[in-house]
């Protein structure tokens, strides 16, 4: 008995000490590996490194060639566009171009180009840059470059393309000549994708290897890309921007999930995280050695009301669903309070907005009332889509619908919950199939155009006017609007559209969500952009 | 003993082809339109038809499949439709990360299981029986995502043992030649690199270990019963030899080939299924590969990675019926 308990002992101290020796030789790795410790113990050397950590992987670097924010979060730092958004919002501010004049038709665009800029590669930056760049996204395809036709309205010589020509007048001066007034032209120059790339790089190294070895102009230039893994970049030493930027090297490092994610911020492996849930706000608020950012909301979540379909073609019927929900409720739930209940299609940041239109008020008697009148004084049953997947403008979309559902029963209406997965969500609720539908959209280019018009006009029916909603009245007004070069004059005509959208009521808007970043508290001059892509070349660590 | 490996190597080619087959009609089967995810929402029909038409996605579904069979035979696994880059170049960092950290956690979760279930078996019905057995009993039932983040928060957050995430600390990250990190960073001498890596696998391995460490455990300890109380073990004890190596020479011998059977299969799990492991530990490792593969629809990247997958774990399950026969001479082959 005795021998056998000191076998056991030994075997079991054995086993234990196996166990923990990957603790013990790590704790020595802990001191030893001090620059590549935590935030505290990192010292000098480490702060001027900013590690940034999201939940997934760039698709690619060559910004025209992809359509997903993680990719333009890195392009917006390595490519420039010839108009920059503001630090902040979405103004029209000088970038690649200095200056710009417009002629009175709002046809011709003469970019003055900004002296002294140099590609990552040594080339220098000038009009006939600018030129190549513009003939090389012309002579694309829609499944190349997406953001290219989507913006300017085709390729080539297709009917709808926009930009008649562009030619570089003198070394530093290109005129670009539209076809017709386009109102967002200056905005959807300032997009991500249409960062100036390096000639000489593109014709060096082909597409494909462009996409892995970006060069433009930017604050910093590209090092090193191991998918999944980590995006290095390193400052450039030529940048224009006298004392800019302030990092040496920026690392992305893409972690999937939120929680694990806040993990590695808190302890200090990463220096800003992306996504952060609403719920953890509190903690990291709680928490001295980090700091939140808001994201300035430029997205809507909202109850689609299909038109076409029974009883919703009844725009009594879509007022009472806007009074039966109470919006606040679930904004307060479900997104933590970090969102501004909607009363329009478009988030207030964005020009145009009409902050006048009063929205409908949570009132069960009224909806009552309302679905009296349309002699739906019993109620009805009708199916309630909830998406499948959270974003930014939904983080919950199955409980964001047993809310409304629970709302919707109090009005007398049955509300069956159905899902799908998500590409057959869209691919049927594009087709008119649901009779309510949860969704979203988050802005390109901050640009109203850019909401009202994709998603309400009736062009965009079958595309993404999921709704069917049609007002010819509205469509007049949006046509008008796109055209409009006035600024003043634009706006104003948007904000009749969204009163006609407020009476005809084809959405129950829910909220503009604020999304929301941390970062190590010791990190200054960050500012979180509303467009998601956060230029990094100000920030610095204290 | 070669005669046979040449019969299950041959034996592997109509499984092989099963496998492809099977993979390519599943992935059809699913709701959806490929060219619609990844161009987007905001895509236009016109563009979804001539991505369709450069896909290929037109073709009769046996075309497209002799043409994938085709393009397996010269090695080529497709290009993936997101990244535009071949699967073949794509796959092996992702394959790496997944090897290293299963190899970790299977060494774990053999060593402790095997052990845990020996001494059970040994000193049955005693409280390191009980303990052991509960404590398996709660590895096999534990989700991972819950451990996972357990586990940052205590010996990360708390105790600042390991690292949260990652395969290496990004400020001073691994000059990759072979992708195993620790082989790379040994073979460069940069031996503070080697423990970082082991730290940042400590976590994950011991969270992806403790099903098969559960399994393991309870496997052993009743096989381990049931060759104790075999004559052989009797006669062994009263010839007096000591009791450790009646235990771990004689018994242990007898016992370890139902053992072996389920090492092999958690290993082949463990490749291809430590989908949650990776993603909490935000590793970039081949489960999270196929993963953002199947939902962005990246059709190529999706069969070949299960395809690899599947190939490994057969692979796997061949090396273990292999040594069966050279640890219990007994089992022959004809």
């Amino acid at each position: 008995m005795n021998k056998k308990a000191w076998l056991l002992f030994f075997v079991l101290l054995l086993t234990v000490s196996t166990a923990l020796f990957g603790c013990s030789s790590d704790d020595g790795a802990s001191e030893d590996g001090g620059d590549g410790g935590t935030s505290e113990e990192g010292g000098s050397d480490a702060e001027d490194t900013l590690v940034f950590g999201r939940g997934g992987d760039s698709v690619g670097l060559d910004p025209i060639t992809v359509t997903d924010g993680e990719s333009f979060k890195v392009t917006k730092n390595v490519f420039e566009t010839l108009i920059e958004f503001g630090k902040e919002d979405t103004e029209v501010n000088p970038g690649l171009a200095a200056e710009w004049d417009v002629s009175e038709d709002g046809l011709t665009y003469t970019f003055t180009l900004q002296e002294g800029v140099t590609f990552h590669d040594g080339e220098a930056f000038n009009a006939d840059a600018v030129v190549y760049n513009f003939e090389r996204w012309a002579s694309g395809t829609e499944d190349k470059f997406y953001y290219y036709k989507s913006m300017f309205g085709g390729f080539g010589d297709d009917e709808g393309h926009v930009i008649e020509s562009v030619t570089a007048t003198d070394d530093m001066t290109v005129e670009i000549k539209l076809k017709r007034p386009q109102a967002p032209f200056l905005k959807n120059l300032a997009m991500s994708p249409f960062g100036i790339a390096s000639p000489k790089a593109l014709d060096e190294m082909g597409d494909d290897e462009f996409n892995e070895n970006p060069v433009g102009t930017g604050p910093f230039k590209f090092v090193e890309w191991r998918r999944n893994e980590r995006i290095v970049l390193e400052k450039f030493e030529d940048y224009w921007q006298e004392g800019l930027p302030k990092l040496n090297q920026v690392i992305f490092r893409s972690i999937p999930e939120n929680s694990a994610r806040l993990n590695a911020l808190t302890s200090g492996e990463i220096d800003l995280a992306d996504g952060v849930n609403p719920s953890d706000s509190a903690q990291v608020e709680g928490n001295d050695n980090l700091q939140l950012f808001e994201r300035p909301s430029m997205n809507v979540g909202y109850l689609g009301l299909t038109t076409t379909r029974e009883p919703f073609d009844d725009p009594k019927v879509r007022q009472a669903m806007n009074h039966a929900i109470n919006r606040q409720a679930i904004v307060d739930a479900f997104f933590e309070g970090r969102a501004e209940v909607a009363k329009n299609p478009i988030p207030p940041v964005i020009a145009g907005y009409n902050d006048d239109i009063e929205g409908y008020e949570y009132d069960v008697d009224r909806a009552k009332e309302l679905l009296e009148e349309a002699g739906l004084g019993d109620g009805f049953e009708m199916d309630l889509w909830a998406m499948p997947v959270p974003r930014p403008y939904m983080p919950d979309g199955q409980k964001v619908a047993e809310a409304i559902q629970n709302d919707l029963a109090a009005v007398g209406i049955t509300a069956n919950i159905v899902t799908n997965e998500w590409a057959t969500y869209l691919d049927k609720a594009r087709l008119g199939e649901a009779d309510a539908f949860l969704l979203g959209w988050t802005g390109d280019n901050g640009d109203a155009d850019n909401f009202l018009y994709v998603l309400l006009d009736q062009d965009n029916i079958g595309s993404n006017n999921y709704t069917y909603y049609e007002n010819q009245d509205l469509h007049d007004l949006l046509i008008e609007a796109r055209s409009e070069v006035d600024e003043d004059k634009r706006n104003q005509l948007y904000m009749e559209a969204q009163e006609i959208i407020h009476e005809d009521a084809p959405w129950v808007p829910l909220a503009h969500s604020t999304p929301l970043m941390a970062g190590s508290a010791n990190l200054k001059d960050f500012v979180a952009h509303p467009t998601g892509s956060d230029n990094l070349m100000d920030a610095y660590f204290e | 003993m070669l005669q046979y490996i040449m019969r299950r190597l041959l034996q592997l080619i109509p499984v092989l082809l099963g496998m492809t087959f099977v993979v390519f009609l599943i992935i059809r089967a699913i709701p959806g339109d490929p060219a619609v995810v990844i161009l987007g929402q905001q895509a236009t029909e016109e563009a979804v038809a001539a991505l369709r038409e450069t896909l290929g996605l037109n073709n009769p579904w046996y075309v497209q499949y002799f043409e994938y069979l085709k393009n397996l035979f010269t090695g080529d696994l497709g290009q993936s439709i997101r990244t535009r880059t071949p699967v073949n170049e794509e796959i092996w960092p992702y394959l790496a990360a997944t090897f290293e950290l299963s190899m970790f956690a299977i060494i774990i979760a053999v060593f402790i299981g095997v052990n845990a279930g020996i001494i059970s078996a040994w000193f049955q019905n005693s409280w390191f029986d009980y303990t052991a057995m509960i404590l398996a009993l709660v590895g096999v039932s534990i989700p991972i995502f819950w451990l996972g983040l357990m586990m940052q928060y205590q010996f990360s957050l708390q105790w600042d043992w390991f690292p949260t995430t990652g395969r290496e600390d990004v400020r001073n990250p691994v000059n990759a030649i072979t992708n195993l990190y620790i082989f790379d960073t040994i073979i460069q001498g940069r031996f503070d690199q080697t423990l970082d890596v082991l730290r940042h696998l400590a976590m994950p391995g011991i969270a992806l270990a403790t099903i098969p460490m559960a399994i393991i455990a309870r496997m052993t300890r009743s096989s381990m019963l049931e060759v104790m109380k075999s004559d052989y073990i009797r006669t062994a004890r009263a010839k007096g030899e000591k009791m450790f190596w009646v235990v771990y020479r004689h018994s242990l011998k007898n016992a370890v080939i139902p053992v072996l059977t389920v090492i092999g299969l958690q290993t082949g799990l463990l490749l291809g299924g430590a989908i949650l492991t990776e993603t909490i530990f935000g590793l970039p490792g081949i489960g999270r590969y196929i993963y953002e593969a199947i939902s962005s629809r990246d059709y190529p990247v999706i069969q070949s990675g299960i395809l690899v997958v599947a190939f490994i774990f057969v692979m796997i399950n061949l090396i273990v019926d292999i040594l069966y026969s050279i640890i219990d001479p007994r089992i022959r082959y004809s």
